[in-house]
């Protein structure tokens, strides 16, 4: 592998505070030096990036890759070229495929495929439960020992209470978070899109808010009974950032994310049955999502997360009722962070950078979001001037359904770096 | 020439009060051809339409193809059962298959909200809405301001309460936004567990009592209850139902005004209403059916591309007179 000197971008490491015009010197797999006026060592590729953003590479705790199972939505190597094509240099695969990541054996298959993909790094989450059935624990030891990073029953919520305390109490052994998707499925169960105005108009059954919070308070209560460090999935409700601010200030072990359809897009985009914004949880009122954005300014959620969600093409070709929930996201999100966020004054460029590299990386605690010298060389390059209109045709998913579409979006990735090893390049 | 109503008719949110006002009074003059010995007119000779029912329906079905047939069109029922809906066929699938057998319209009923747009957006034939999930029954409202009309002699300034389960219903949708749109005043009644939430930010007054509801309103719709409901745990019995809910003639000879009572269908006797008001002075249940042929002849001249000014002279065959 060649060395790598990216001279005179913009640096930025919100890992110690960083943000200065300098060179960044890759050698060996690893960040060598971050300073001015570095030399490149001899045959070392040097690349001109001034006016362009240096920054640890995207890291995204929640992604679908679908396999094995469902092949034709995804495969852990499409995946994994999509998320380096949208800047990430690591993604964490939702256990949800068929059979499920509930063993050690799934684990290492997910492990395999991900360094056979050899593009963004693949972490496994492990099942919470056997078969994702909700009823007895998986062997957290046998998948943390095979590579799972977290566990996580993700696509259902782990609905009973007696399994979610166990579940918090036993990975305290492993010290890995129980990722939950917040759903109390009585109150959800049969619901497509947001309970509110346009649902009524639409005639449409809602998922209430409060499906979303009643299991947002009740992880947050289980996480103070037994120390075991919770963390929120895809939280969409102003409720919920209430309940997990005060979790925070109490000083719980509770982490959250958002999506960034949950921070760009309100339910009236249901509107006309437009089944690329059926979600879940459901795009929801302005008021949630300016919570969603001011939570995520404060810190009272930490992660920029895409629930990457990739479906057929003729899946979304259905009536609202009968089509899927979810949208692919590796290769929107940081032009979504960049437009919405930043370009909105939400956040500032490095506080965007923590919520999608540094943080993430922290929750789960994962290699990288972080430009230190004999750190792994895991970077993105990005130019966050220029901008694109969303092509979903010439997506690196296999997949396509999104809303964004036809979308001008700030932002493009020149170039991401895996382990000092370049995985993606913009033509 | 315009199209008065454009391809489509999905749903009366959609339509200005000028178009619904344009349906009613087209359906004046076709109300007189089923008073006839001979109940058929030529318009739509030579159209073909497709009645295609995912849902289990006699009176709208019946309702539409007796429109159908007065109009001499060429008509086609397809029901779910039996059908190769019932292999698995998608909607999309199907769609494109009835448009490459060449028809002129589409008379869709689903059980899924948003199916008769999905269709539309995605055939060149008319489609008309005959009831999409809970979404909209845009016949049954027209019939039902076409009988408001009738029987109460205008429709703005008159007090209308929908009575019943809100939540589920199409019916009460589409007759919450044409009685908006002609002037009416709109009220629902009935529990708050079958009422959808933010209701009344669609303009109109919500009474959770019934009696509330009587002593307010000049015209009362009432709803069907489906049976189902019960199990679903929205309320806990039909006998409480009928209750505290139905509409019954003692609550009714409190109201300060003569009632006019409407009712889509089919009903339940001694459940949302007893027989002695379903089958009494201020019923116009049988006079809504009677409407709802002329209403969907209306409909399908209009989307036909009939003019509505020569409606009258349409159903005498001399629309290519001229």
């Amino acid at each position: 592998m060649k060395p790598l000197l990216l001279k005179g971008g913009r640096i930025i490491d919100p890992s110690r505070g960083f943000d200065q015009t300098a060179d960044l010197l890759v050698q060996d797999g690893a960040i060598a030096g971050v300073g001015r006026g570095l030399g490149a060592p001899d045959g070392a590729e040097t690349m001109d990036v001034a006016g362009l953003v240096v920054a640890p590479g995207l890291i995204d705790l929640h992604t679908h890759l679908r396999e094995p199972g469902y092949e034709d939505r995804e495969t852990i190597a499409t995946g994994a070229m999509a998320a380096a094509a949208g800047g990430f240099t690591a993604v964490c695969a939702m256990p949800n495929t068929d059979p499920p990541i509930d063993n050690q054996s799934a684990v290492g298959f997910v492990v395999k495929q991900g360094l056979a993909a050899a593009a963004a790094r693949v972490y496994p989450i492990g099942a919470v439960s056997l078969g994702r059935k909700g009823e007895q624990l998986a062997e957290f030891g046998e998948l943390v020992g095979a590579g799972a990073v977290a566990v996580s029953d993700d696509g259902h919520p782990v609905a009973s209470g007696h399994l979610m305390r166990t579940a918090l109490e036993y990975s305290r052994t492993f010290d890995i978070p129980v990722a939950d998707h917040c759903e109390e499925p009585s109150l959800a169960q049969g619901g497509v899109m947001h309970e509110g105005l346009v649902a009524t108009r639409l005639g449409l059954k809602g998922i209430p808010a409060v499906a979303e919070e009643i299991m947002v308070a009740r992880n947050i209560l289980l996480s103070r009974l037994t120390g075991g460090r919770v963390h929120l999935c895809h939280m969409s409700t102003r409720g919920s950032v209430d309940l997990i601010r005060r979790a925070k200030d109490e000083g719980l072990a509770v982490t959250a994310e958002a999506t960034p359809h949950h921070f760009t897009l309100t339910h009236d985009a249901c509107n006309g049955y437009n089944t690329n914004a059926k979600m879940n949880p459901p795009l929801r009122e302005p008021e949630d999502v300016a919570a969603i954005r001011a939570a995520l300014k404060d810190g009272t959620i930490d992660v920029i997360a895409t629930d990457h969600a990739p479906h057929h093409y003729d899946a979304n070709e259905r009536d609202f009722d009968d089509a899927p929930f979810g949208i692919v996201g590796l290769e929107t999100a940081l032009g979504l962070g960049l437009t919405v966020l930043v370009e909105g004054g939400v956040l500032t460029l490095p506080e965007l950078v923590a919520r999608m590299s540094t943080a993430p990386a922290r929750t789960f605690r994962l290699t990288g979001g972080a430009l230190a010298p004999g750190a792994p060389a895991d970077v993105v390059v990005f130019d966050p001037r220029a901008r694109t209109r969303v092509d979903p045709q010439r997506f690196y998913s296999k997949s396509r359904n999104t809303p964004f579409g036809g979308r001008e979006l700030a932002g493009r990735v020149v170039r991401t770096v895996v382990g000092g090893r370049t995985v993606y390049r913009a033509a | 020439m315009t199209l008065a109503l454009g391809k489509d008719l999905i749903g009366l949110e959609y339509l200005s009060p000028e178009q619904i006002r344009l349906i009613l009074d087209t359906a004046e003059p076709f109300k007189e051809v089923s008073e006839r010995a001979i109940k058929k007119v030529p318009t739509l000779r030579g159209q073909t339409i497709v009645n295609l029912f995912y849902e289990a329906s006699t009176r709208t079905r019946t309702s539409f193809e007796f429109a159908e047939k007065r109009l001499s069109a060429d008509t086609v029922n397809i029901a779910a059962q039996g059908s190769s809906i019932q292999k698995g066929e998608t909607l999309v699938d199907t769609a494109r298959n009835l448009e490459a057998m060449r028809i002129d319209m589409v008379v869709v009923r689903h059980p899924s909200s948003g199916a008769a747009q999905f269709l539309a957006e995605r055939i060149n034939s008319n489609v008309i809405n005959a009831g999409d999930g809970k979404h909209e029954h845009p016949t049954q409202g027209l019939l039902d301001l076409l009988t408001v009309r009738d029987k109460v002699g205008k429709i703005a300034g008159t007090r209308v309460c929908i009575c019943g389960d809100i939540l589920h219903s199409r019916v009460a949708r589409s007759n919450i936004w044409g009685l908006l749109k002609l002037g009416a005043e709109v009220a629902v009644c009935g529990p708050q567990s079958l009422l959808p939430r933010h209701i009344e930010q669609l303009g109109v007054t919500v009474f959770r009592r019934i009696e509330e509801a009587i002593a307010w309103a000049d015209v009362l719709n009432v709803l069907r209850l489906q049976l189902e409901r019960m199990n679903a745990g929205f309320i806990p019995s039909l006998r409480e139902y009928y209750r505290v809910f139905g509409v019954t003639a003692e609550r009714l000879a409190r109201a300060p005004r003569p009632l006019v009572i409407l009712h889509p269908g089919p009903i339940n006797r001694g459940v949302e209403i007893d027989s002695q008001v379903a089958d009494g002075p201020h019923s116009v249940i049988l006079h809504q059916v009677t409407n709802g042929v002329a209403v969907r002849m209306a409909v399908l001249y209009l989307l036909a591309g009939g003019r509505p000014d020569l409606a009258e002279a349409a159903k005498g065959g001399r629309e290519g007179g001229e």
